[in-house]
């Protein structure tokens, strides 16, 4: 249905061992370029499609296409934004960010240039020397949010990124993920459980329903991302897409 | 395009949170506090001693200047020196071993299924039961030389090693080894740098209680099984009824303990200094 879908979710089913079925039948396109947001209640499977498409999950049936490659596997064309963060405490900022580099083999010295950009992206310039506990929750996350900038991957995964920090910081990183994303162009499947978050940062929203996870509409918001934050908030388009979903959700909340 | 956006990433997009941690220079501020009410906590129980001591409770009870002197004593006719120099080389050789072999026990428990079924509910029995009761068993298979001081100490000790290893390993955070995962990490890229960094805080604690093991296995060989070393400067001066003596050894096998964990945990500081604890 689009020009140029960069993932491709076929008919992917997921059945855990212990019964839950977490997912059936969905099928989706990820248009390249696009932010496309996974919205749904808890339990509508919407972290098992995630880590389906990142490889970390093999699904009971269907298959995931990168760039019309099937996939199975954790691949370079995508990276993972974590919710609890996942920073190594051990390591400093420095360390962390450049991890995945330093996983793929390459030396110390370019590592740590590549990743210095990307801090500097991310706007913790001054703090590579840091632990992630002397980081406060919205500067992990920018952290992990750095690291996966670094190894380059066409494809940015981020799952409920903001929910472990407080509402204003959460609303800070929204407008500043779609300025950096306006600098870094990547496609983004972003998963959250909050309807604002989806409308306010989503070129397209996936609605998932529960027991199992189906796709039950696919939204395109319109909204120009390129515009001023307030300006965002204030679009009708904003507020009429975030009722409409509002609408569609609630039948399912009892 | 691409030119563009190389040229633009270096702006800063983001700016930081201003909140800096203030947390990281306040131990420091607080430690001269801290020294003050340890050694008014050590004048208090060595002066309860000392009155109690005077009073007296018992006869088999001097008070804290008596065993002081002979501390001092027993240190300067090279009795405690000959003793430690029966008591500690089977420590040493125990600890040795259960650090080794222990660690990696505890390891390979952790990754390996296998291992862990194995292992595992052998040392659940090992860690509850009360080895007091099996270390004059060892006199049966292994006499009463220095084989079976370092089989007791490894018998106490092995089981809280091997066990923190393993739990260290199990408890790697799953976010962390999907991450590493995510970002096409090897197996092995794995367990070196995630796991085993993540559990060695949790290894190095195993180790400090095996020391602590291994002074409670050495003594209790030297006092039940093979009358040598501290143990038997122990029993020899309750037996004659020198008390001050008697707990002037057993003050100086509880300062040895206390020094060399003290000194463990200085190391353990040192290597992993700048995270006061790992996990979260």
């Amino acid at each position: 249905m689009d020009a140029d879908p960069i993932v491709k979710v076929r008919d992917v089913s997921m059945r855990y061992e212990n019964g839950t079925h977490a997912l059936n039948a969905v099928t989706l396109d990820i248009p390249k370029g696009n932010l496309v947001t996974l919205l749904g209640p808890s339990g509508c499977g919407k972290t098992s499609l995630l880590k389906i498409i990142a490889g970390l999950l093999k699904p009971s049936s269907g298959e995931i296409r990168i760039n019309d490659r099937v996939t199975h596997a954790p691949g370079p064309d995508r990276a993972l934004v974590f919710q609890d963060f996942a920073l190594m405490p051990w390591a400093n900022m420095m360390r962390n960010v450049a991890f995945g580099l330093e996983l793929r083999g390459v030396p110390r010295a370019e590592r740590h240039r590549i990743a210095q950009k990307y801090i500097s992206e991310v706007g913790l310039t001054g703090f590579e020397e840091k632990y992630p506990h002397e980081l406060s929750g919205g500067m992990r996350q920018r952290a992990g949010l750095a690291r996966a900038l670094a190894v380059n991957a066409d494809v940015l995964m981020m799952d409920e990124p903001f929910s472990s920090v407080d509402e204003q910081m959460r609303r800070k990183l929204q407008e500043d993920l779609l300025a950096l994303l306006r600098v870094e162009k990547k496609t983004v499947i972003f998963v959250t459980h909050s309807i604002e978050e989806a409308v306010y940062l989503s070129d397209r929203i996936v609605l998932l329903s529960r027991h199992p996870g189906r796709v039950m509409r696919i939204v395109d918001t319109g909204i120009d991302h390129n515009a001023a934050p307030e300006d965002i908030r204030r679009d009708p388009r904003y507020l009429d897409t975030v009722d409409d979903i509002w609408t569609s959700l609630k039948g399912y909340l009892n | 395009m691409l030119a563009d956006v190389n040229q633009r990433a270096h702006v800063q997009v983001l700016g930081p949170e201003l909140e800096q941690n203030a947390l990281v220079d306040l131990p420091r501020v607080r430690s001269v506090g801290i020294i003050w009410w340890r050694i008014l906590s050590f004048v208090l129980v060595f002066g309860a001693w000392e009155v109690a001591g005077r009073a007296p409770v018992s006869l088999a009870f001097p008070p804290f200047s008596a065993v002081a002197a002979a501390l001092v004593g027993l240190t300067l006719d090279g009795e405690l020196l000959r003793a430690y120099s029966d008591t500690l080389p089977p420590l040493l050789i125990g600890i040795s071993l259960v650090s080794i072999g222990g660690v990696a026990a505890g390891i390979a428990m952790g990754l390996l299924r296998p291992v862990e079924w194995l292992f595992y509910p052998l040392l659940v029995v090992m860690q509850t039961a009360p080895m007091a009761a099996i270390i004059p068993l060892i006199t049966q298979f292994y006499g009463v030389g220095a084989a079976a001081k370092v089989l007791a100490v490894v018998i106490v000790s092995m089981p809280l090693v091997v066990l923190n290893s393993y739990k260290g390993i199990r408890d790697t955070s799953t976010s962390l080894l999907e991450m590493c995962r995510s970002f096409m990490g090897s197996k092995w890229q794995e367990i070196t740098k995630i796991i085993l960094p993540s559990a060695s805080a949790m290894i190095f604690a195993g180790l400090r209680l095996s020391i602590s093991g291994g002074f409670i296995g050495i003594v209790l060989a030297e006092l039940l099984i093979t009358p040598t070393g501290i143990g038997d400067v122990i029993s020899y001066n309750s037996s004659i009824s020198h008390y001050a003596e008697m707990y002037a050894a057993i003050v100086s096998i509880v300062l040895l303990a206390t020094f060399t964990l003290t000194l463990l945990q200085r190391l353990e500081r040192r290597l992993f200094g700048a995270v006061p604890t790992f996990g979260q």
